[in-house]
């Protein structure tokens, strides 16, 4: 089932936005998510270290 | 020889007192005092919660670690303060009640050179009919997962849900705050996506029909008035995404709620249009308000002088701007910077004890009069920051006597890292991966959203669950003072 029908739900969800398939997939693609994972740890070592 | 007393062993005091007595050495005592004999890494009783983890994997015995550091550990819970001492000695002192090492119910005296009140909430269930049992703990209508043991009993509760709906009975969760005054948003969010990923694994989601309720203004608030992030080319709002992540799990919600009563499955509220309504439910989780610990203190006469050290709500005064003042002139420079008592320079607080001047979100109202807005959040990270900051100025103070410099850790000028889960599995777990900076919006500095956008920023996807994960293993190896712990950051 696509999330696209979650739009139909309420009228809440209807002006919201939901991710693609494609986005979705990311979201979990190992691959991606390992550079990501190496990109997100490097923006909070930056955060952590100017709070410090 | 001086003696430095912290009360509380949480993110703020077990911070303060390992940091304290690693730059102290022996040559000075340093005093714990917590009526927990267990650590409890917080974070993760979210997957307690949902059966993901045993209380084992987020819990240790505190003694042994105590022991090695050379910590004096009092399984004890502070009742009152005397910053003057009494009647014949100008020693200041606490008073304990013990609740463990053989000593249950026994009070002592403990006198100090410097004292830390890191307390963190105390967990007011009671402030909301039904919420409560009447006698400070939780009721039997709504499960909590504050606490490793409210969430094993909560994951427990969950199963039968599930096990309900497999045999085909429709089943109503509801998830989010139990007052109108509650922080601690974050923790719910957690929850009730850690719920909606398990009921998905279990194949139960679709007879299970799950709810967020909130007293939020707006869907991803979470107390700090929310937080603009820049993503593909845009700056936006935290609330696009809560509310794309809420509708692409078909979670509805209802925000702007004071729930202002329980009853065995229902849920009464009153939002901030005025209007009430009610919420039926099978299972429910809903944050309790946090209040401080409840200390009174006492003047050397023996006066309370209770209200001159804390709030109404219990956190103690520090170094902030506490004069009440419009939403329109709050100031970054009203948060504390030092978290030195004003009255009593040899007090700190940090943490969650802390008062803070005022909330981060904007102040609202219903119609009514109630006041419907989180209260502001001290995360994990500004805890641990704040309390080795504290630790810093007292080790300071005692090495160079009264006039040493002492150490700053405004949350107007520090920034947050905090990773949300949304569900946990090795290739199939998701969490929101966040950073702000900085905590407590500055509208002089940074017009318009409050934050540097450069640094603030939100993304969800696996990767976020992995960060989750690691550092579940790594505070918890910092907190045990194993090899390289003063290495990992707070
Ligand atoms: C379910 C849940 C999930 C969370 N998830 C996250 C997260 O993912 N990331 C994050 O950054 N933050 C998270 N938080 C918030 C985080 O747990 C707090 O910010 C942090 O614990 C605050 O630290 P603290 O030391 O002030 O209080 P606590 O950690 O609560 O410590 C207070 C200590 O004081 C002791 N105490 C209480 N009364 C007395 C007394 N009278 N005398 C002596 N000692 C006393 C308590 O036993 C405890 O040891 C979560 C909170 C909850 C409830």
């Amino acid at each position: 089932m696509s999330v696209e029908e979650n739009f139909a739900k309420n009228s809440e969800f209807n002006l919201s936005m939901v991710p693609s398939k494609f986005a979705s997939f990311m979201r979990t693609c190992v691959i991606w998510q390992f550079i990501r994972f190496v990109a997100i740890n490097l923006k909070m070592i930056i955060v952590v270290r100017k709070s410090h | 020889m001086a003696r430095l007393v912290v009360l509380g062993a949480g993110v703020a005091g077990h911070t303060t007192a390992t940091f304290a007595k690693k730059w102290l050495g022996n040559g000075h005592e340093v005093v714990v005092v917590t009526p927990n004999s267990l650590w409890n890494w917080i974070p993760s009783n979210i997957w307690v919660g949902v059966g993901g983890m045993s209380k084992e994997d987020v819990v240790f015995p505190l003694a042994p670690v105590y022991q090695k550091a050379g910590i004096d550990f009092r399984q004890a819970k502070a009742v009152s303060i005397h910053p003057e001492g009494k009647d014949g000695s100008d020693t200041p002192y606490v008073t304990v009640e013990y609740t463990g090492q053989n000593k249950e119910g026994q009070t002592e005296e403990i006198t100090y050179d410097y004292l830390v009140n890191a307390t963190g909430p105390k967990l007011n269930f009671d402030a909301t009919p039904g919420l409560g049992n009447g006698e400070g703990g939780i009721g039997s209508n709504t499960v909590s997962v504050c606490t490793a043991d409210h969430a094993v009993h909560a994951s427990q509760e969950l199963k039968q849900v599930f096990e309900k709906a497999k045999r085909g009975e429709r089943q109503k969760i509801l998830v989010g705050t139990g007052h109108g005054m509650c922080t601690c948003q974050g923790a719910a969010f957690e929850y009730i996506h850690n719920i909606h990923h398990e009921a998905e694994k279990a194949g139960v989601r679709d007879n299970v029909d799950i709810k967020w309720i909130s007293n939020e203004a707006f869907l991803g608030d979470f107390g700090m008035g929310g937080m603009h992030m820049k993503v593909n080319g845009y700056v936006v709002s935290s609330r696009i995404f809560a509310e794309s992540l809420y509708t692409e799990r078909n979670i509805p919600w209802i925000i702007g709620a004071h729930v202002n009563k329980i009853e065995e499955g229902k849920a009464h509220y009153e939002l901030l249009d005025g209007s009430t309504g009610e919420e039926e439910f099978d299972f429910a989780m809903l944050i309790p308000p946090f209040a401080g610990a409840g200390m009174k203190a006492y003047d050397k006469a023996g006066e309370d002088i209770t209200s001159k050290i804390f709030n109404p709500g219990g956190f103690m005064f520090v170094d902030g701007d506490y004069a009440p003042k419009p939403y329109d002139e709050w100031k970054a420079a009203d948060w504390p910077r030092t978290y030195q008592n004003r009255d009593y320079k040899n007090i700190f607080a940090a943490g969650i004890a802390f008062a803070p001047p005022h909330i981060i979100s904007k102040p609202a109202k219903s119609p009514n009069g109630t006041p419907i807005n989180p209260t502001p959040p001290r995360t994990g990270m500004p805890s641990g920051i704040i309390g080795k900051a504290v630790a810093h100025s007292i080790v300071d103070l005692i090495k160079n006597g009264s006039s040493a410099h002492l150490h700053e850790a405004s949350m107007a000028e520090m920034g947050a890292a905090c990773v949300a889960s949304a569900g946990k599995g090795l290739t199939g777990g998701q969490a929101a991966a966040m950073t702000i900076y900085p905590v407590v919006p500055d509208f002089d500095k940074y017009p318009g959203t409050g934050r540097d956008t450069e640094y603030t920023f939100g993304e969800i996807g696996l990767a976020g669950h992995w960060i989750k994960h690691i550092l579940h293993h790594l505070f918890i190896w910092k907190a045990k003072l194993k090899p390289g712990w003063t290495l990992i950051p707070e």
